[in-house]
């Protein structure tokens, strides 16, 4: 039915176009002075029919499920959902939803086949409404548009005045990204709060969110302090940039200065490479090559290297880093001008002197600008740890022990089951809001720094 | 001024002194030279330990162990009304008793764990599809189960002591009595690309993460390719210079620099929780990506819009073309190759993405491929998560494998983004 | 000084500081200068002039190897600094560059204090073996470079925060400070206003009596008021080379005439 309701609308969209052109170019043959060309016409019928009725199907569509499950779940005898939890009554609602598909196991109850039934029935009548508004609205845009036609009628302003209207509409999508993502992040964090007091978040120092859901589960009593979350992230970070700052500068360095143009070409379309790796696929690579060596070293040299070094996650984030630290480097080499390198030649300094105590320290706010941006990469890459990071939050600054990160908590707390009421699951959306704000915050400043440098040298 | 001009000191440039220290200071600027090239050397020394242990490890599930067995379709067994649900596993213990005739019933089952738990379901859907080989003896190839693929591959070390190695002494000399009989092959195993997953590491392939990616894709270009071009326009051709497109220039850069997860968060918040879309669907992680996109395609659009040079625009505007007939009749057509490379490059880091999809539950366990947007599914990453996750030891190899076949989309779209742009680029 | 290495005859050493032979410049496919020989005399301000693009600048880059820093430059033909060949493998282009300093069109000063800058050269060839030493020689060229007044109570502040003629006046003495033996000026004044440019071209003067100066310049007069000998290059040639006064009175060559007759350039 959704289909038919899309093949409508196409069918009204051709159909209002067709209508309005010929009805511009009958006027036209009759001998009138048309304002707009007949064409502009039947673009005007064609957008006044789409734009509104494909607003009322992409809103119908994203509102129905909702709509029929609440009607669904209200519609329940009262006895059947009391005192039940938010969980219980999810699964009641799949049970439902499965059955109204077709799929049954065992022997439901008669009220949830009844429940089933209805779903049915609200379905079907959902989209026969569907149908009918879009025949409706369609039809009456086209009318309405047909009706406008006449010579002075100024079709081409109208339907560019549509068609902006449609492009500052595109260009807001970008605001309302962020509004949701602030609007999730501050709802969902509130809630959390309203659970969790603030000074526990921020100031406590155990992070054991695996707390019981239901009564009979067996686990700890939850305790929700982010700082050895925070401290583990800031461990792996700083890893990953003691290997990433290094071997992107020298590289950059080398490359500005004294690789020939031919080797210039070759190697840096594969340290791009570098950057264009999944993270899925580093995370891998620690874990089947980075760690196991990593483990094999501790073993012969008795340092007490844990399995899942905050190393291993460290060292993977720092290569995967490397080509952002080059090439900001490369950008702020490259912008220093021309005249400093050869007035330091010229004095008779070496190009490594000259790099070195001439062009690197003018640089120097460039680059520490992407290395900033680099910190934020790092704080919030997700894949890399989950895959190689610890799971326990622990107090420590070893880069050798385990340590779990901001974005490694977020996912295992969401993955699988979630219940929106439960703290553990808020817990990912403070943490979410916690990494938002910080990467922001790095961000912001990164890029005024960038912006100042290159203001200088422009 | 006389005063200084006596002082003007000769400098001895042959003298030893001076060259010593030039000799260190050469030396100096060759340490940094090796600095640097030990640097791209470390770099190019990761790639190729990444590239090289994936190949390693994953080349070797682009073969698939098999063994030929001769299954009697006992008409004993069978039920011809209900051949769905027969007993295939008394079929193929009987197929393993007739290769094994000397083998007491105790050890019959482990004869029967050669071959993989998918046997029994192949053996099924043959005659399920032709009921007339009821009573009949076919010959069929099935895979054989992980262990005995990682034997055959050489990954179980026969040299191990019993009790440290997965398979015992008699299962091994089992084996080498399958192999000996010539009944073990080894053949390109297309199954990693036809089969959906599988809790079995042998019967287990990419069909449907290729597909949930495939849907997921097309969702995402659908929508943040339109979207992209509108908002770029927009704001390249015909926002005025205001607050308003200010504060979007800059939410755009923002976004741009949004770490991947939190864009989860908001699909799990507001698509699955808010607006009750179906959960696992790639049709919502194709709109997460989208979200993600759209800053790179904005992005890349504008610069491409920007390289036209402005005589175009005024030679059209001269003609009496409204702004909006100069942008689509002439600027649009000019920046669609660099608008396609930004593209092109932003759907293949959608392609690559992972951390949204797990938060909005696309690494669901789902054995069959979807038919549509809407049906739970995997997508590639993802899909590579989990089976980093398995334990099965087959499943690293696996692993290797589905993500060379991510590669493989990746570095294919990159070839033709670099393709679109030396083609069609043009120097004003 | 100390020149055993170069075995010539003592009197023409005592005038040439530079011989220049066949000398040719390629940009890439471009031949951007065309088999010039010439000699450049000790304690003499020697001009290049010509109209843009006619190879002055080139030729200038060549006799302290500027040139090897541009990936495409390629240099033929033979140039002696006191006898010895600047290509010769023996010759490290970070000390010939020492001994031929060079300022430039657009004063360059490293963001560093004016100080550091002036220091920079003495430093890196270890020319000061203490810090009274070098500060020493930070006001002696200073003073040389008429500076030293106007910057002496500020040394630690930028060079960037001078003003135009100021820091062109500090790159001078950035490259005096090596005490080389031939300065090189690539039109030194083109970014100066008038005042600055009468103090540079006085320190120009001053700067005779113990180097041998090579100035290009875009202007006549400017050439006319300095140099005590000119060369006109033209699209690539050196057409002709002389005494300053011969040269602006009685040109040899009509190209010559013309640029300085105002009909070319």
């Amino acid at each position: 039915m959704t289909t038919a309701a899309f093949m409508i609308l196409l069918a009204g969209t051709v159909g209002a176009y067709l209508l309005n052109r010929h009805a511009a170019e009958q006027i036209r043959n009759r001998g009138a002075r048309l304002h707009s060309l007949a064409g502009f016409h039947g673009l005007y019928g064609a957008l006044l029919v789409a734009v509104p009725t494909l607003v009322v199907v992409l809103v119908w569509l994203l509102v129905e499920g909702a709509v029929i499950d609440r009607l669904v779940m209200s519609g329940l005898p009262a006895a059947a959902l009391d005192g039940l939890g938010a969980g219980e009554r999810q699964l009641i609602l799949s049970e439902i939803t499965q059955l109204a598909g077709g799929r049954q196991f065992g022997q439901p109850q008669p009220w949830v086949l009844e429940a089933a039934a209805r779903m049915v029935r609200l379905r079907l009548a959902s989209d026969v409404l569907l149908v009918a508004t879009v025949l409706a609205l369609g039809g009456g845009m086209a009318v309405l548009a047909w009706r406008r036609v006449s010579p002075d009628f100024r079709a081409r302003q109208q339907a560019e005045r549509i068609v902006n209207g449609l492009m500052v509409f595109c260009s807001t999508i970008a605001i309302f990204t962020t509004v949701g993502i602030v609007a999730s992040l501050v709802f969902e964090t509130g809630r959390f709060l309203a659970m969790i007091p603030w000074t526990e978040f921020l100031l406590g120092t155990r992070w054991e969110p695996q707390m019981a859901i239901r009564a009979d589960q067996i686990a700890a009593q939850g305790s929700f302090g982010v700082i050895p979350v925070f401290l583990g992230t800031m461990v792996i970070t700083v890893v990953a940039l003691v290997v990433a700052v290094p071997v992107g500068l020298f590289s950059a360095i080398y490359l500005n200065e004294f690789a020939s143009p031919r080797t210039r070409r070759m190697v840096k379309p594969v340290l791009e490479i570098l950057a264009g790796v999944p993270t899925v696929v580093y995370g891998f690579f620690a874990v089947l090559t980075i760690a196991p060596a990593l483990r094999e070293f501790g073993a012969a040299t008795g340092l007490p290297i844990a399995p899942n070094t905050a190393l291993a996650a460290g060292l993977v984030m720092g290569v995967m880093l490397i080509p952002f630290i080059s090439s900001f480097t490369d950008d702020a080499l490259t912008a220093v001008p021309r005249s400093l390198r050869d007035g330091a030649l010229a004095l008779g300094a070496t190009r490594a002197e000259t790099v070195m105590n001439v062009l690197f320290p003018a640089a120097i706010p460039g680059i520490v600008g992407g290395i900033l941006l680099a910190v934020s990469r790092a704080v919030g890459e997700t894949m890399i740890v989950v895959m190689a990071a610890g799971l326990i939050a622990k107090l420590t600054l070893n880069p050798l022990d385990s340590v779990t990160t901001v974005t490694v908590q977020i996912v295992t707390l969401l993955i699988g089951d979630t219940a929106f009421d439960s703290p553990k699951t808020l817990a990912a959306f403070a943490l979410g809001m916690l990494l938002f704000v910080v990467t922001l915050a790095i961000n912001v400043l990164a890029l005024r720094i960038v912006r100042k440098y290159r203001e200088i040298y422009d | 001024m006389t005063d200084f001009r006596a002082e003007h000191r000769a400098i001895d440039w042959a003298s030893g002194e001076i060259g010593a220290r030039i000799r260190r200071r050469n030396r100096a600027q060759l340490r940094l030279r090796l600095v640097g090239m030990a640097a791209i050397g470390f770099a190019f020394a990761m790639l190729a330990t990444l590239v090289g242990s994936l190949l390693w490890t994953g080349t070797r599930a682009f073969r698939q162990t098999h063994v030929a067995i001769e299954v009697h379709y006992d008409a004993g067994i069978l039920n011809p009304d209900n051949l769905q649900r027969g007993n295939y596993r008394a079929i193929l213990g009987a197929t393993m008793q007739a290769l094994f005739p000397d083998l007491p019933d105790s050890a019959l089952r482990k004869a029967t764990a050669i071959l993989s738990n998918g046997a029994q379901f192949m053996v099924r859907d043959r005659i399920v599809a032709d009921p007339a080989l009821l009573g009949q003896r076919i010959s069929l190839r099935v895979p054989v189960s992980d262990p005995y693929d990682q034997l055959h591959k050489g990954l179980i070390d026969r040299e191990t002591p019993e009790e440290f190695r997965r398979l015992k002494d008699d299962e091994i000399a089992l084996w080498d009595r399958l192999e000996a009989a010539g009944a073990v092959s080894a053949p390109l195993n297309w199954g990693l690309i036809t089969n959906a997953d599988s809790r079995f590491p042998e019967l287990a392939g990419l069909r449907g993460a290729l597909m949930g990616s495939f849907w997921a894709l097309l969702t995402c270009f659908v929508l943040s390719f339109p979207i992209g071009i509108g908002a770029a326009i927009y704001l390249e051709e015909f926002a005025p210079k205001n607050r308003t497109s200010d504060f979007i220039e800059v939410n755009i850069n923002n976004l741009a620099a949004v770490p991947s997860v939190v864009f989860g968060l908001l699909g799990l918040a507001v698509f699955l929780n808010w607006l009750g879309l179906p959960r696992s669907a790639p049709f919502v992680g194709g709109m997460v990506l989208a979200l993600m996109t759209l800053p790179t395609i904005i992005i890349a659009t504008r610069a491409a819009l920007k390289a036209v040079p402005p005589s175009i625009r005024e030679a059209a505007l001269g003609l009496g073309a409204s702004r909006q007939q100069v942008v689509f009749h002439h600027v649009l057509p000019l920046a669609m190759p660099g608008i396609l490379t930004g593209t092109i490059i932003g759907l293949a880091q959608a392609l690559g993405e992972t951390a949204p999809l797990l938060l909005i539950g696309m690494n669901a366990f789902v054995t069959a491929a979807p038919g549509s947007p809407f049906d739970p599914s995997t997508a590639l990453p993802t899909q590579i998560f989990i089976w980093a996750d398995s334990p099965e030891r087959g499943f690293v190899s696996r692993t290797s494998a589905a993500i060379l076949v991510l590669l493989m989309f990746l570095v294919a779209m990159n070839a033709l983004a670099i393709y679109l742009r030396n083609r069609f680029e043009r120097k004003w | 000084m100390n020149r055993a290495a170069a075995p010539v005859t003592p009197a023409v050493l005592a005038t040439v500081k530079i011989q220049a032979r066949g000398v040719q410049v390629f940009y890439g496919a471009a031949h951007a200068l065309k088999d010039v020989s010439i000699d450049i005399l000790d304690r003499t301000v020697t001009a290049f002039i010509g109209p843009s693009g006619c190879g002055k600048s080139t030729f200038l880059r060549c006799l302290n190897r500027m040139n090897d820093t541009i990936e495409i430059a390629r240099v033929e033909g033979t140039i002696l600094l006191d006898g010895q060949d600047i290509h010769d493998s023996g010759v490290d282009p970070v000390q010939l560059r020492a001994r031929v300093g060079m300022v430039f069109q657009k004063p360059n000063p490293f963001p560093k204090s004016i100080y550091d800058n002036v220091a920079y050269g003495p430093r890196i060839h270890g020319l000061a073996r203490n810090k009274a030493e070098l500060d020493a020689v930070v006001e002696r060229s200073l003073r040389r470079a008429a500076l030293w007044n106007e910057v002496k109570d500020r040394l630690a502040s930028p060079g960037t925060g001078l003003s135009g003629g100021q820091q062109q006046r500090l790159c001078i003495a950035r490259a005096v400070a090596t005490s080389p033996e031939v300065l090189l000026m690539d039109e030194p004044c083109s970014a100066l206003d008038p005042i600055a440019t009468a103090q540079v071209e006085e320190l120009i003067d001053e700067l005779r009596s113990q180097f041998s100066v090579v100035i290009v310049t875009h202007s006549m007069q400017q050439a006319a008021r300095v140099s005590q000998k000119t060369a006109f290059f033209h699209l690539g040639h050196l057409v002709e080379y002389g005494d300053t006064e011969q040269i602006f009175t009685i040109p040899r060559d009509p190209r010559t005439e013309s640029y300085i007759s105002g009909k070319i350039g």
